[in-house]
């Protein structure tokens, strides 16, 4: 068996969990979230909109069928961060010493994080964790091999709060850049020009652009509405990512200087920074949603898509103004998950769109983005 | 869209009796289905011929039918109930046969019966082969290779464009009957030859193989708004090759990266709509290559199954019961998840391991080939829930109750070498025989230095399993080479250390139960370290385990329905779990725990499960909180509204008493779950558990032969003589005295293993000699002999005991004459033949017992009337696999008025004071799955071998009879021709009987010496050959379809080969095979009053209310 160096979580209430080191063994902080898909660790781990965060993971066991560069959620151009830190409960060390078993694996979970240089900590009680974050909302830690206990506490207070922070500027790319692999083009459709300003987008997310003839040209989250105007695109996306919405004054003007005069589509984050634009609210939930079953209702088709979801912060319903209509609920707690303006082209949902990690099948919304750019020129 | 308002009576086709691949999960699914259709007002029609079900009492349908699951009986009930609608996609595959032919008969559309859940357009879809592939490939779906053949001609045309090994499958067979895997020509020919016979439309599919490919199950549920979600993903640890049924399965997925995951679920979900499951479950099978990833749909069945049982209790969510709503035109988004309180339509999430591990009883069919392929040949199946899969998987090792601690070596073969290389290629030879015990195979395997790579290429189990499996290892020997010390110590010391109760922590959260851990600790440190101790040293050191929910959603939302299970692999207490037991304290006056079964089992099936379930509801009409523990995920005491509170545990005393020291129990029920909960009971009664009911000793009084002899005596009843003889001489001399025939059996073995009737001293010679019955006489494991009562009338008493009086629930009087187990025998209620006299003396005997033994709850007694007089065979102060059976014909809820005297209640007090008298009769039959096990004898004997039981019921005890042969797989038949061949014992009794046969109109044939007789009192009979050199003979006969009953009969082992041909035939043919005299005599009665009287075909209601008098021996 390896060595298992002794590690410990610590919560910023005092509550403390016993584990052994994971990964890139270094101290990491951050909002401990729990996500409850049973698998996609690897692309979960790696989604920039976890940035800032611990994701802790309910699933019993993790890395079953270890680690390939085809599984990372990074762009191309963009070096391989995420999550802060992650949480196991019983995690396989011993299936590094074999040829890893899978046939897509390249590495296992363990060697992947050491070179993501990611950290963690394992054989932790996941589901005493997560009762506990759910009970208690969401949590800032620390996670470390120094096992004392009151500095690990002193450490984990001093964790900034994610409400007011500012994580897409640095999640996001620096430069822009075009986003590559593009699939045969579908001649039956004309090839439209997307700009996704890039607030921690997913490499699975910008997948869905060239397989749906769209070539997307990725801006750095400050990109401002002129730039993107003159580039003389077809549409805008403006991306998932990390941290609070209300955060990003920058991206909500942008917003507001391309409203009308391009489509838009907006994802995740995007989604709450389209309702800022348009002078909607937006709060933090108590625990957020996290993982690949979460129901929603299509107000229009009256059918229930399972989705997959990763957000802190949520659109207020009761904010939204007259010329905002709910597209989208979610089943469980009646948030809004989607929603389109009756007066101007632009829509957007909460959930990831036939995402990984999570369920395919929900993507109809690139069909409505290209009929919004067809009667937008017409 | 909102519930139909149209659809106001419901006809609910149950799943008959229990046979291997259609078992008690289909008992689950209809009572959860039938709670929800009364739920939702509805009136409900059931028709089901199983009357161990829980689903046919009457408190789950408005007319409950018992009657023969065909379609005239269905047709009939259709006409007189008029059913605005029908649903049969709760009953598996009987269901969807029968109404398959009810569609075709044109009566649902005469009648206006509309199909809820799967059209009869999607049931042909799904089943047909042809049909199903070309419906798979308009989608776009990759399957198999494969070709269709009717003929053996076009299967040997079939077989050129396809390389081996090739698997064949019938159409239209349950669980893969007659199908099979061939490596070569002669294989493939024989079980080509063999499928197509097994079909009922005479198809196969003859189909690449995928032999080693990870299989992989999807339980996908849609309704009528299109909405579709996968409820659970199930993963076998066995690859492709052996039949899930029998397979090791794990939930959730876990060797599937997401990309493959997602993959098969988009496939998953285009199936239910090509196919066009309409409102309701499914179940969806893929193979996926391991090396490339290529993935296959294998099958899809438009229905709940066992998978679904399977996935509803791994994830909390009641598939049948929202099949059930989504069939009344319910969408999902309209439904609530009972759990959680949120929206059914989800995908439901786990943060635990769930293993499921198969129990088989292949040594009740001795001859049988034993290697695990397409068909599947286990009985029952146990599950687990764990933190880890390596926990998961020792627990359900240790719940499968086969004497097995966790994972562990096998017990091999007496040829296995002991040297250790030798052993080590002995092992890897065997692993590739897909054998039932593999798994622990694999275990010594990686023990004796066989590497994962070497296992993962021999049995295509996926190495991650394996790695798991190994970790194991690796922790027995770290508790072998150095903890064993330390517990040593700790048990000398008393001590209590917080390092030591960290290590044991953590070996516990490997699985370990506190019996293997003993054992391991015993044979390291040679010495006797008992479960006990280490449980006590566990105790002290504070190391417990914690109760988790199973709540669908990974703690995402608040459970509010109490299903727990234990691990080890947690440090702090489930938060609901104490709020459970905080609010426990609270609301309820009393709490009372009820012990399951366990895994069912052929002598320990269904029967119990209803028992355990009445116990709960009645206890719930007192105001008891109700406690479940058991580890069977098919039954309905596993549901989990059955009881107030549900553990899904193994039974035994560890983890028993885990949950009782949690709960603390006012009381504990050991006597509705057959056997399992007897074998614990003194050992929590020890450990101070309350035990409610006849008291463990009393029990235990009367399983011990000489006890019990003893107790027999001192109240002057009659027993058959009997005694004990360690070696051959004294054997002889004992059953010389006794008297021939005796009953002998060896000492050790339970259940009526290797149980022989003996007429004379060579057979008793030979017996004893012969090495495969594991009889080897010493002076501690003696032979019991017997005095064999022959032609005696075995009779069976359920009564019901409060410690000061007994009442009689019914005497049951058995066709076959003692011998014959009477698990397998067929029975009458009220008896048949029986004087009031020998009534008298039944009765003053089974009082007597009862207050002897001290009986508080249920009383099962076995009488022989031998000569005419009446002797006692055996009592147990316990549930019997009758009592479901006494419930449903006298309408009388025996176990659950047991449950409630046992909690302190008088026979008064539940005004249970006289013998119900029914003025109708009631008829059980068992099923015996003789066509699953080739090679096996086919004959009814001391052992039992039934997996299920239909009834009959009607006026007269003839019709009763009828209806329940009718409802066994081979109905009687009106006309034809009988094949007579007899014993020479036989042939005087059988004159009569042929004399009525002819009166009846049959055509006789008889074999040579029968007929010689039959001939000499005039009875007209033609001539047939023994099977031999002459053609045609009685086989060829059988062939070609000519016999429409064979009566059959064998003693000692004397033409017995013969015998199982002809046996075997009658079987592939579903021709009427008669092996007793006295069921022949039945079957003559019972087409004479045929002649008589019109059956009738009337819901229990009726019965029960009184309405339907007929002519009884009350």
């Amino acid at each position: 068996m390896t060595m298992k160096i002794p590690a410990l979580l610590m919560l910023d209430d005092g509550t403390c969990f016993e584990g052994y080191a994971l990964g890139a063994g270094q101290e990491v902080v951050g909002e401990l979230v729990f996500t409850t898909g049973m698998d996609a660790y690897q692309e979960t781990m790696s989604d920039p909109s976890y940035y800032g965060q611990i994701a802790v993971f309910t699933s019993a066991h993790i890395g079953n069928y270890g680690a390939t560069a085809l599984d990372s959620e990074c762009p191309g151009s963009k070096p391989e961060f995420g999550a802060n830190g992650v949480v196991l409960h019983d995690f396989f060390t011993d299936a590094e010493n074999i040829n890893f078993p899978h046939f897509r694996a390249e590495t296992s979970l363990q060697k992947k994080l050491e070179q993501m240089g990611m950290s963690g900590i394992y054989g932790v009680d996941t589901r005493a964790l997560t009762l506990h974050l759910r009970m208690n909302g969401a949590k800032n830690g620390i996670i470390s091999t120094n096992l004392d206990r009151e500095y690990l506490l002193k450490k984990a207070k001093e964790v900034p709060q994610m409400a007011g922070m500012d994580l897409a500027s640095k999640v996001t790319t620096k430069e822009k850049f075009v986003f590559d692999t593009v699939k045969e083009a579908d001649s039956s459709k004309k090839m439209l020009s997307v700009a996704v300003i890039d607030f921690g987008v997913k490499r699975s997310i910008l997948r869905h652009l060239p397989n749906n003839n769209m070539q997307a040209t990725v801006y750095p989250a400050t990109v401002t509405a002129d730039e993107i105007l003159a580039a003389k695109h077809d549409a805008v996306m403006l991306s998932n990512g990390a941290g609070d919405p209300a955060a990003c004054e920058y991206a909500v003007k942008t917003v507001q200087g391309l409203l009308g005069k391009l489509p838009i589509f907006g994802v995740g984050l995007g989604h709450q920074l389209l309702a800022l634009a348009i002078g909607a609210k937006t709060f933090k939930m108590p625990f957020g949603h996290h993982g690949f079953n979460h129901s929603v209702k299509d107000v229009k088709s009256g059918k229930v898509l399972i989705t997959s979801q990763h957000h802190e912060f949520c659109v207020d319903a009761d904010s939204l103004p007259a010329n905002v209509k709910v597209t989208h609920w979610n089943l469980n707690d009646n948030t809004v998950e989607g929603m389109a303006l009756t007066d101007l082209p632009a829509f957007s949902v909460q959930y990831h769109p036939k995402a990984a990690p999570g369920t395919w099948g929900a993507d109809g919304l690139f069909a409505t983005l290209r009929s919004m750019v067809e009667n937008f020129h017409k | 869209m909102p519930k139909r308002e149209d659809l106001k009576t419901i006809m609910v086709l149950g799943s008959g009796p229990i046979v291997i691949g259609q078992a008690a999960e289909f008992d689950y699914s209809g009572t959860q289905g039938l709670k929800a259709l009364k739920e939702e007002g509805c009136r409900v029609v059931l028709l089901n011929s199983n009357p161990a079900t829980v689903m046919t009492d009457t408190a789950f349908s408005d007319a409950t039918y018992i009657e023969p699951m065909n379609k005239f009986m269905a047709a009939e009930i259709i006409i007189k109930e008029r059913p605005d609608a029908i649903l049969p996609t709760l009953g598996g595959q009987t269901s969807l046969n029968l109404l398959m032919d009810l569609h075709n008969m044109g009566i649902l559309e005469e009648y206006n019966v509309e199909i809820l859940g799967a059209k009869p357009h999607s049931i042909e879809l799904a089943e047909n082969r042809q049909k199903f592939r070309e419906t798979m490939e308009s989608i776009g779906l990759d399957l198999p290779k494969s070709a269709l053949a009717t003929t053996f001609e076009e299967a040997m045309d079939a077989i050129k464009n396809i390389s081996f090994p090739v698997i064949i499958r019938p159409s239209f067979t349950l669980g893969g009957t007659g199908g099979g895997i061939a490596y070569n020509i002669e294989e493939f020919k024989e079980i080509a030859k063999g499928g197509i016979e097994a079909s009922p439309i005479h198809q196969i599919l003859v189909e690449e193989s995928v032999l080693g490919w990870k299989e992989i199950e999807f339980e996908v549920m849609r309704d009528k708004a299109d909405n579709t979600i996968v409820i659970c993903g199930i993963e076998n640890l066995d690859p492709m090759g052996i039949h899930t049924g029998d397979s090791i399965t794990v939930a959730p997925i876990q060797t599937l990266a997401d990309e493959e995951y997602q993959a098969l679920r988009q496939d998953a979900f285009r199936i239910v709509r090509a196919i066009g499951v309409e409102a309701g479950g499914c179940n969806i099978q893929f193979a996926v290559c391991p090396k490339t990833g290529r993935r296959v749909v294998i099958e899809m069945n438009p229905r709940v199954s066992r998978s679904s049982a399977l996935a509803s209790k791994a994830t909390g969510f009641p598939i049948a019961r929202i099949t059930a709503k989504l069939a009344l035109g319910y969408t999902f988004d309209e439904l609530k998840n009972d759990i959680t309180g949120t929206s059914a339509c989800f995908e439901p999430t786990v943060d635990y391991c769930v293993v499921k591990v198969p129990r088989f009883n292949f040594e009740k069919f001795a001859g049988a080939d034993t290697t695990l392929g397409f068909q599947m040949h286990s009985v029952g199946e146990t599950m687990s829930l764990g933190g880890n899969f390596r926990e998961a998987l020792q627990k359900a090792f240790r719940g499968l109750e086969t004497g097995l601690q966790g994972l562990q070596n096998p017990k091999l073969e007496a040829e296995a070498p002991t040297e250790v290389n030798a052993r080590r290629n002995w092992i890897k030879e065997k692993l590739y025989i897909r054998r039932p015990d593999r798994v622990l195979l694999v275990y010594e395997g990686l023990q004796l230095g066989l590497t994962v790579e070497e296992i993962n290429e021999i049995t295509g189990i996926d190495p991650w399993f394996l790695l798991q499996i190994k970790h194991v290892l690796d922790d027995e020997n770290e508790i072998r080479q150095d903890f064993c010390q330390e517990i040593d110590r700790a048990i000398d010391h008393k001590t209590k250390s917080t390092i030591f109760a960290k290590k044991l922590r953590y070996f516990k959260a490997q699985g370990f139960s506190d019996a293997r851990i003993a054992t391991i600790c015993s044979e390291s440190l040679v010495k006797n370290i008992k479960e006990v101790d280490v449980r006590a040293v566990r105790e002290r050191n504070d190391v417990v385990p914690v109760f988790h929910t199973v709540d669908t959603c990974a703690g995402e939302f608040e459970a509010h329905t109490p299903y727990f299970y234990s691990t080890y692999d947690a440090t702090m207490p489930d938060p609901l779990h104490t709020a459970h037991l905080g609010a426990a304290k609270r609301g309820f006056a009393r709490k009372v725990v009820i012990i399951g079964g366990g895994p069912n089992r052929i002598g320990q099936g269904l029967e119990f499960d209803y028992c355990c379930v009445q116990a709960c509801f009645s206890l719930r009409e007192l105001g008891i909180k109700t406690i479940m523990i058991n580890s069977n995920p098919e039954t309905v005491s596993t549901d989990y509204d059955t009881a107030d509170t549900l553990y899904f545990e193994p039974v035994t005393t560890e983890d028993v008493l885990a949950i009782c020291h949690a709960e603390k129990p006012d009381g504990v029920i050991v006597q509705f779950g057959g056997q399992t909960p007897l074998n614990i009971a003194m050992a929590l009664q020890e450990a101070g558990v309350p035990i409610i009911g006849t008291k463990p000793q009393d029990i235990a009084l009367a399983e011990d032969r000489e006890d019990f002899s003893s107790l027999i005596e001192d109240l002057d009843i009659l027993q058959p003589a009997s005694g004990m003889a360690v070696d051959l001489e004294t054997s002889c001399r004992l059953a010389e005295k006794i008297g021939y025939p005796v009953m002998v059996r060896p000492s050790f073995v339970l259940g009526g293993r290797a149980m022989r009737i003996i007429h004379n001293e060579q057979e008793l010679v030979d017996y004893i000699n012969d090495k495969s019955t594991g009889l080897y006489l010493s002076i501690n494991t003696p032979i019991l002999i017997d005095k064999f009562l022959e032609q005696a009338i075995e009779i069976d008493v359920d009564a019901v005991a409060d410690g000061e009086r007994v009442t009689i629930a019914a005497i049951m009087e058995h066709i076959e004459q003692a011998g014959i187990h009477s698990g397998d025998s067929c029975c009458s209620i009220p008896t048949h033949t029986l004087s009031d006299e020998i009534k008298g003396v039944i009765r003053s005997y089974t009082h007597k017992l009862g207050k002897a033994l001290h009986t508080v709850g249920l009383l099962n007694i076995q009488m022989a009337i031998y000569k005419g007089s009446v002797y006692v065979i055996e009592a147990n102060p316990r549930a019997s696999r009758t009592v479901p059976f006494v419930s449903k014909a006298t309408g009388r809820n025996v176990a659950g008025i047991a449950a409630k005297i046992m909690t302190g209640l008088s026979l008064k007090d539940v005004n249970f004071t006289d013998e119900p008298k029914l003025m109708y009769s009631a008829v059980k039959e068992a099923v015996i799955p003789f066509e699953r096990f080739p090679g096996a004898e086919i004959q009814l004997g001391p052992e039992m071998r039934s997996t299920g039981e239909v009834m009959g019921i009607d006026r007269s005890f003839g019709m009763a009879f009828l209806k329940a042969q009718a409802g066994t797989r081979t109905p009687v038949p009106v006309s034809g021709n009988v094949i007579l061949t007899v014993t020479d014992q036989d042939k005087e009794p059988l004159i009569p009987l042929a004399a009525r046969l002819k009166a009846l109109g049959f055509t006789l044939y008889a074999t040579p010496g029968t007929k010689a007789i039959l001939d000499q009192k005039g009875i007209e009979c033609k001539l047939i050959v023994k099977i031999g050199q002459q053609r045609p003979h009685l086989l060829d006969f059988i062939r070609n379809g000519d016999a429409a009953m064979i009566v059959n009969t064998v003693s000692g082992s004397t033409s017995a080969r013969d015998a199982n041909t002809i046996r075997t035939e009658a079987l592939a043919r579903r021709i009427n095979l008669i092996t007793t005299l006295s069921a022949l005599g039945a079957i003559v009665e019972g087409l004479e009053t045929r002649k008589q009287e019109q059956r009738i075909v009337a819901p229990l209601q009726d019965y029960y209310a009184g309405y339907i008098q007929g002519k009884t021996n009350e």
